[in-house]
């Protein structure tokens, strides 16, 4: 439980300077440094059984279906990590108190600062793929909120928005490589797919998962070529690059090629993808640092070119290689916060960080000078430093490998040309800076910092000497079980001394500084041959290749999305064709060997006038009230086909749906125009009826290749359950208040949502009303039959008695709720027609949307009563009772559930075309009017 | 008798659908109207085609399948409700647009011969 507090203490830690925003913001920055603070102690609890190296797991189902779990997993690995994250995390916070000005929202900042720390924290501490990937990607978030921190600069936003498209871009990669990494092994768990290694190396989607996987890491960890995104994001504050582009956010790609080391590794592709990526990303990054004129952009490019020189150990594929890796994300991590730190400290006390302008800076600022000089002089690999020690053994390394064959001499001679650069930017950041004269054209006279601002640097910077002194002692526990974590075999042994005698690595190490500070002093000639060099600015020509891709998926969108329904129908419909048009063609014979019934007079007759009235409806489709009644033949036949087909439950439905809708329909042609003006080319039909056509022999080909197939089918546990579970006789029915009673909730609230949706369409209509029909007759002067009346009035106390007879025999006979209520509304809606509004609604006044709403209730509470009963939604009851003169009758909860139905679809119709039929009645047009 | 039957579906989604792509609203509501009794009547049917074989208990030794009846009388009573709200959507935008087009704006060729009549 302690591991998930871990993650847990960050993400609330994120609201905790929002809520101690009004405090002073030395309260503010303390209050925020507490949950961290916590759950580094939490951490460091652990550490006893992680340092003997145990790991500690915690695991939370979620989604099993999915292969979705919580599970935290806490070993060397993770362990160094989060002591990095938490750690520098907790200097950042001290030093971004000072760095901030008061103009700047510190509550805002620190609140993105724990969202990302949660995020990094969540990444290396994931036992779960998906769910490592779901903080991956939390980090591209966060981290974009953090870069753009200074949004009014345009500088910033655009950096950031490159940040956010390349990671996240990798990101995408990479869930597709855990995705396919999970089929290969059939889960996601991070334990599983370590442990699986073969299982993937040897798979045939090998390469793909590999190429995929890198793409994460890399453009993650600013590799070549997608290194460029990491010097513009320096437009953030530097407290953020001394955070995310030193220890963090770019070392988690890192972190996912030692996570995933035992599983991907030990491959050639992987050799020769990771090393000379690595190797290039090295010498371009430390050969790029030397010219930049910016602080925060030579700490950018020299981050790159470490980033490199880490890929390239764990390419290497040897043990030793990878344990000198996670040595030097320690160190690395160590001197360049510190250095990010220290640039910032020049750029706030000086208001520059050009380094063409600072110079000199010794004599106001002896300090931070020198703790800056320590770190640059751990960057560049100088004896007693951390930065010597991991150097020391990359270059011993690169001297083991093989992986060119016979060229693999070239690897180790261009470690030490990496290496000769990374002394002179080196030279160059405490040169330039601290001597080299007089300083020129600052706008303020620089000075040391806030005392407390300098602690951040103090602490990192003794790290880098204590570690340098004593390495074993310091760090060689945690090295250890973290690479046990990382290496599948037993952790070879090796020595963190500083002393290794006269060797080859201590040849290639004094080769580099001399030949740095030769480069350093020589530089002016380095300078202007790079001067002749074309000046590529990455961020233009990245916005420009988005924006043309952007534009050209503009292009086929506009295509697509043309805004014409017509076009939108025909593609869908085309596509359905292809779809299922071509499986068709595949099939021998459409007849599936279930013998045909015979046909029969009345079916033949039936079908021949269905097909009939289908086609006149086509024909006279222009005429619009003749197509209306065409089709309600074709409605009526529809019917008549399922009365004899053995569903009378459809037939009655459909019949009275069918009268609503006629009456719907010739109410909306009051508002429509009457006749459609002939406007599709010849062209268009033709091409609309070969694609009606189509799709018309598809789907009548399905349709009979299904009928004449034999089946399964589920229901006959609903026939023998229906009368024994469900109380009733009609299978039908009981099916939909009972073994199905929560389907029949949704649809009678659709059906609910869908009248209060017209009821409120209506309103507020700017009414369109014509006086005539489309031939400009006006409507009839007599407002209502005196025959249609008379009978109505009279029908309707029949017509309610035959609905409740319906809705009651439901249960066993064809009828119920649905059914019921259509009749009863019908007959309401006669009523309607032959009286007019205002006569009803004098004598019924009832608001329709209320009835839906009771109806619906009735089915809820008629659900939720079992819960009473202990048993879940919508168990229903029912029993048999004796009463005197009636006899013997049946109760079950289902009824009342029915009732539900009952008064939900009453209400609905009613509200449809009550609301509807009102518009045309409560203030008649008078001829005059013109259309 | 399931030739015939498939025929008819077949031919009603053929009218259904060349009326959806007319380019006013009432056709396409009647098109949408066919094109919903073809897709009842092809899920109806495949329970498979039973005659005198209501699925009412003790009525007859073969029942129909009652499963698909079931689905189809809710779909019956929600296709009213979405014809019911296509039909006022089409109303609603005639009045707000001026025109029943189902893009709510006539076709350019047909806007010019309006405007030089």
């Amino acid at each position: 439980m302690t591991l998930l507090w871990i993650l847990l203490l960050p993400l609330l830690g994120s609201l905790v300077p929002v809520l101690t925003a009004r405090w002073s913001r030395s309260a503010c920055a303390l209050a925020t440094a507490i949950p961290p603070s916590v759950a580094l102690m939490l951490l460091l609890y652990h550490a006893d059984a992680i340092l003997a190296g145990g790991s500690l797991r915690f695991f939370l189902s979620w989604i099993p279906l999915l292969g979705l779990d919580i599970t935290i997993i806490l070993d060397g690995l993770a362990f160094m990590f989060g002591l990095l994250i938490l750690g520098i995390g907790l200097l950042i916070i001290l030093y971004a108190r000072y760095y901030l000005s008061e103009r700047d929202s510190m509550p805002r900042f620190y609140a993105y600062l724990m969202l990302f720390m949660t995020a990094m924290l969540g990444i290396v501490l994931s036992g779960n793929l998906l769910q490592l990937w779901l903080f991956w990607e939390l980090t591209s978030i966060s981290s974009f909120l953090l870069i753009s921190f200074w949004w009014h600069k345009a500088e910033a936003r655009r950096g950031a928005r490159m940040a956010l498209t390349v990671t996240g871009a990798g990101g995408l990669a990479l869930l597709a490589a855990f995705l396919l990494i999970g089929q290969v092994v059939g889960s996601y768990d991070l334990q599983l797919v370590l442990a699986s290694s073969e299982l993937i190396v040897q798979h045939a989607w090998y390469p793909v998962i590999l190429v995929l996987f890198l793409l994460g890491c890399f453009t993650k960890s600013a590799q070549f070529p997608f290194h460029f995104w990491l010097p513009n994001a320096m437009a953030a504050p530097t407290p953020v690059s001394a955070y995310l582009h030193s220890a963090t956010m770019v070392k988690a790609g890192i972190f996912l090629l030692a996570r995933f080391y035992p599983a991907l590794s030990g491959t050639e592709l992987w050799f020769i993808l990771v090393s000379v990526t690595g190797l290039a990303t090295l010498l371009l990054g430390a050969y790029l640092a030397l010219f930049k004129h910016d602080l925060k952009g030579l700490l950018a490019y020299s981050t790159i070119s470490h980033l490199g020189l880490i890929t390239l150990l764990f390419g290497m594929g040897t043990d030793l290689a990878a344990v000198a890796g996670l040595f030097h994300i320690i160190n690395h991590a160590t001197f360049k916060a510190s250095l990010f730190m220290a640039a910032g400290i020049i750029d706030h006390e000086t208001g520059s960080r050009d380094m063409r302008r600072l110079n000199g800076l010794w004599q106001f600022m002896p300090i931070t000078a020198t703790l800056a000089m320590v770190a640059a002089a751990a960057m560049a690999g100088v004896p007693l430093l951390n930065g010597f020690l991991s150097k020391e053994m990359f270059f011993a390394e690169t001297l083991h490998q093989h992986l060119l064959g016979s060229l693999s001499w070239v690897i180790p001679v261009l470690a030490t040309v990496a290496a000769v650069f990374s002394v002179a930017y080196s030279m160059r950041f405490i040169h330039d800076v601290f001597f080299n004269g007089q300083p020129k054209g600052l706008t303020k006279t620089p000075h040391e910092p806030p005392r407390y601002m300098r602690v951040p640097v103090e602490v990192l910077v003794a790290l880098c000497i204590l570690v340098g002194l004593f390495p074993g002692y310091l760090i060689g526990d945690l090295l250890q079980a973290a690479s046990a974590a990382v290496l599948p075999g037993a952790v070879p042994s090796y020595s963190l001394a500083i002393w290794h005698g006269f060797n080859l690595p201590l040849l290639m190490s004094a080769l580099a500084l001399v030949g740095g500070i030769v480069i350093y002093v020589n530089r002016k000639h380095l300078f202007d041959f790079q001067n002749t060099l074309p000046d590529v600015d990455a961020l233009n020509s990245f916005e420009r290749s988005v924006k043309r891709f952007a534009e050209r998926c503009g292009r086929i969108y506009q295509w697509l999305d043309s805004g014409s329904l017509q076009r939108y129908m025909t593609l869908t419909l085309l596509s359905f064709v292809v779809l299922a048009g071509l499986p068709l063609l595949d099939l021998v014979t459409l007849w599936g060997g279930r013998d045909e019934l015979p046909i029969d007079a009345v079916n033949a007759t039936g079908a021949v006038m269905l097909l009939i009235a289908a086609f006149a409806t086509v024909l006279w489709h222009r005429k619009r009230v003749v197509a209306l009644l065409m089709i309600s033949v074709v409605g009526l036949m529809v019917s008549i086909a399922f009365t004899r087909f053995s569903a009378p439950d459809l037939a009655l439905t459909q019949l009275s749906v069918e009268v609503v809708t006629i009456i719907l329909l010739m109410l909306a042609l009051f508002f429509l125009p009457h006749k459609t003006p002939k406007q599709s080319e010849s062209s268009r039909v033709v091409r609309d009826l070969s694609i009606a056509s189509l799709v018309g022999v598809i789907i009548g080909s399905l349709s009979y290749a299904l009928m004449t197939r034999p089946f399964n089918t589920i229901s006959d546990y609903f026939l023998a359950n229906a009368k024994t579970g469900g109380g009733g006789t009609n299978v039908v029915n009981v099916i939909l208040v009972d073994f199905r009673g929560f389907d029949t909730m949704g649809e009678i609230a659709v059906l609910g949502i869908a009248s209060l949706g017209i009821f409120k369409l209506l309103t507020r209509i700017p009414l369109f009303k014509p006086s005539s029909d489309g031939e400009g007759r006006p409507w009839a002067l007599e407002r209502h039959s005196l025959l249609l009346s008379t009978v109505s009035q009279s029908l309707l106390p029949l017509a309610i008695m035959v609905s409740i007879y319906i809705f009651f025999r439901g249960h066993n006979l064809p009828g119920g709720g649905f059914i019921a209520g259509l009749v009863t509304a019908v007959a309401i809606i006669l009523q309607y027609i032959a009286q007019g509004v205002d006569w009803v609604k004098a004598r019924m006044n009832v608001e329709y949307q209320r009835v839906v709403a009771v109806g619906l209730m009735i089915a809820l509470f008629t659900g939720a009563a079992s819960w009473l009963f202990n048993r879940p939604f919508l168990t229903s009851w029912f029993d048999y009772f004796d009463i005197p003169l009636l006899g013997k009758i049946e109760l079950a909860s289902a009824m009342a559930f029915d009732l539900g139905v009952y008064v939900t679809v009453v209400g609905s119709t009613l509200l449809i075309l009550a609301s509807l039929g009102k518009m045309t009645t409560a203030h008649r047009p008078v001829h005059k009017e013109t259309i | 008798m399931e030739t015939l039957f498939a025929c008819c579906v077949g031919f009603l989604s053929a009218c259904g659908i060349f009326l959806m792509l007319r380019g006013r609203t009432f056709p396409v509501v009647l098109g949408l109207t066919m094109l919903s009794y073809a897709v009842n009547l092809f899920i109806f049917a495949s329970g498979r085609l039973t005659l005198r074989g209501a699925a009412v208990l003790g009525t007859s030794e073969q029942y129909a399948d009652p499963l698909p009846q079931a689905l189809v009388l809710t779909a019956i009573v929600i296709g009213f409700a979405m014809t019911a709200f296509l039909v006022i959507l089409a109303i609603r935008a005639r009045a707000d647009l001026g025109n029943d087009h189902v893009d709510g704006k006539l076709p350019e060729a047909d806007a010019v011969k309006k405007e030089s009549r």
